[in-house]
């Protein structure tokens, strides 16, 4: 298995249960019963579905932190029940909820475990986690000699993140990893899952009862009910245009066509140029840009053209400096989905969402009618499916 | 007053020998004591039915009073060191087992569980993540332990224990002789002395051996 993993480091594994059940001792209904499903390689699959139903232990077999009573797991073409289970586990990244980083370890430490189990040499251990912790967006310098209470719930989960892919696993499990931060944190978290995801293409096992978090994150979600029957598994798209049954339907809930909005990200629809200023320019030239567009309100952009703030012409007319001007902006990624978008839309006062793109530049805006003519154009694919999906 | 001086004076290295020896004593036992109790715990804390009989137990012995513990083991162990020492590991093993197992009981599951998950076998687990976390209460129960064996020593001159006791009681035998006071009063003082050097070494060691992320 290992010298699998080192041959093909970045892709994924697929994973196939088949006829899974899971009888806990001296209950009388089984956890999980005869369950199959077939995780293709690189993919996100969501398990989702009510507390209770099972859905964990599914996971947990995949790593055997819970055994099944009976049936089989492949995971590539190896037996996962023939594999010793402390040796499977270290080649299956693991990320839970709160992270469970081990507060008496260093983030090095914590995120350097499985590969001191697998007894990596020192060196190679601290260039990995470095690679790693800059991989999840946290300076290794500033913070791998911290300990874990000294960081935010945002951050230890990132730094979970980073834990459970250190020995670079073909397959993730993720047992519910952001239900306990804020939803901003969590939107942003998600955000960067996705971002790595599109580089690392590993399989990932990501278990919800979110079904905003499974659309969002899914290449394909498993809806599973009571014993962790399947009771759908399909694409995101698939599942919100066309529930399976009733049970489905209640849970994916009202507002499945504004859900949509969420499966279409921002890079994918055409952004409208908006005028944007430096940081540094003089009062005069934001005058003239102003005046030599249609709009009233200009993006701030800093030396490194990332949108900062925005400014109204109103504003202007009071101020000295263009620094007294300012106002905060919040801005939504290329990564961000049209949901997030809209949000932004009906906080902003400017009604409009400001982009940002690769090396957080500024790429343009959303406005309502971006979203409109993508409601629009999704209504009449559906009306008229070529079934043609990348 | 000057009683007690000359007495210190006149008899410095008998005291500073009989010093040596008690804090000899209190150490080797607690640290017995803390192998032993820690074992007791880490064997014992997933069942609850052997966790209570291992505290129960313990806790039945402390109530035993000093005296007559020593009385008891004098059958089994003689006379000298040997019963002193077993009275002092059997006295200091309560706290140390019961911090150990509430310890390792309120270890956050969701831990042990990352440490599963991520590979760790359970000696791994045990060494490097629960036992880790629950080092503080268990220093705790060792500087407690210390601290009532440094008492406890004292009454086992009874049985030809080593350390101040010897003092103390040959003191207390001829009272009314103008050495008995300083006699009694030095071997107490300096127990009390000694006691709060040991609780300062013990803390220190704790700053030194605890994770600064738990601490």
């Amino acid at each position: 298995m290992t010298e699998q993993l080192e041959s093909q480091p970045s892709s994924g594994a697929q994973i196939v249960l088949d006829h899974v059940s899971k009888v806990y001792p001296g209950a009388k209904q089984p956890a999980v019963d005869d369950t199959s499903l077939d995780i293709p390689a690189g993919e996100i699959v969501i398990f989702v579905g009510p507390s209770g139903c099972g859905k964990t232990t599914m996971m947990r077999m995949i790593n055997r932190l819970s055994e099944p009573t009976s049936g089989r797991i492949l995971i590539g073409d190896k037996d996962a029940l023939s594999i010793k289970p402390t040796e499977l586990r270290r080649s299956i990244g693991y990320a839970i909820q709160q992270a469970g980083l081990f507060p008496h370890m260093t983030i090095r430490q914590n995120v350097g475990l499985v590969p001191g189990l697998l007894r990596w040499d020192r060196k190679k251990i601290a260039d990995r986690v470095d690679e790693l912790l800059d991989l999840v967006g946290l300076e290794p310098g500033q913070y791998a000699d911290r300990y874990p209470r000294q960081l935010s719930g945002g951050q230890q989960q990132r730094v979970g993140v980073a834990r459970a892919l250190a020995a670079d696993p073909p397959v993730l499990l993720m047992d519910e990893p952001f239900g306990a931060v804020d939803p901003i944190t969590r939107s942003t978290l998600q955000d960067e899952l996705l971002r790595l995801q599109s580089d690392l293409r590993k399989t990932i096992v990501f278990v919800t009862h979110d079904f905003g978090e499974a659309v969002k994150l899914g290449d394909r979600i498993a809806v599973l009910g009571q014993q962790s029957k399947v009771l759908q598994y399909d694409t995101p798209q698939a599942i919100l245009a066309n529930p399976a049954d009733d049970t489905v339907a209640g849970f994916v809930g009202s507002g499945a066509s504004l859900r949509q909005l969420s499966l279409v990200r921002v890079k994918d629809v055409d952004l409208r140029p908006h005028p944007a200023v430096h940081r540094t320019d003089s009062l005069e030239s934001v005058r003239n840009v102003l005046a030599g567009s249609e709009y009233d309100w200009v993006v701030v952009v800093d030396d490194r053209d990332r949108p900062v703030n925005w400014v109204r012409e109103s504003r202007l007319r009071h101020s000295q400096t263009l620094a007294d001007a300012l106002e905060p902006l919040d801005v939504v990624s290329t990564q961000s989905t049209l949901e997030d978008a809209l949000e932004a839309i009906l906080a902003e006062q400017h009604a409009s969402a400001v982009v940002s793109g690769p090396g957080s530049k500024y790429a343009g805006v959303v406005t309502l009618d971006t979203l409109i003519d993508t409601i629009t154009r999704l209504r009449s694919e559906a009306e008229a499916p070529d079934g043609d999906e990348s | 007053m000057r009683g007690l001086w000359e007495y210190i004076a006149a008899h410095h290295s008998q005291l500073m020998f009989d010093s040596y020896q008690h804090v000899s004593a209190v150490v080797q036992s607690v640290l017995i004591a803390t192998i032993v109790g820690v074992a007791v715990g880490v064997l014992t804390y997933r069942n609850s039915l052997a966790s209570n009989l291992a505290t129960a137990t313990s806790s039945v012995i402390l109530t035993v009073p000093a005296f007559a513990l020593l009385g008891l083991l004098i059958p089994l162990f003689g006379l000298g060191v040997v019963p002193s020492v077993a009275a002092l590991v059997l006295y200091s093993l309560l706290p140390i087992i019961r911090n150990t197992i509430v310890g390792l009981n309120a270890v956050d599951p969701a831990l042990t569980d990352a440490a599963r998950g991520l590979g760790m076998g359970r000696l791994a687990t045990l060494s490097r993540v629960e036992l880790r976390l629950v080092w503080p209460s268990i220093l705790s129960a060792m500087r407690i332990s210390t601290q009532m064996s440094m008492g406890v020593l004292a009454i086992a001159a009874y049985v030809k224990g080593p350390g101040l006791g010897n003092i103390i009681f040959a003191g207390l035998a001829r009272v009314g002789s103008p050495t008995a006071i300083p006699m009694a009063l030095t071997g107490t003082l300096l127990i009390v002395i000694l006691a709060l050097l040991l609780d300062g070494i013990l803390v220190l060691i704790g700053r030194l051996t605890t994770s600064k992320g738990i601490r």
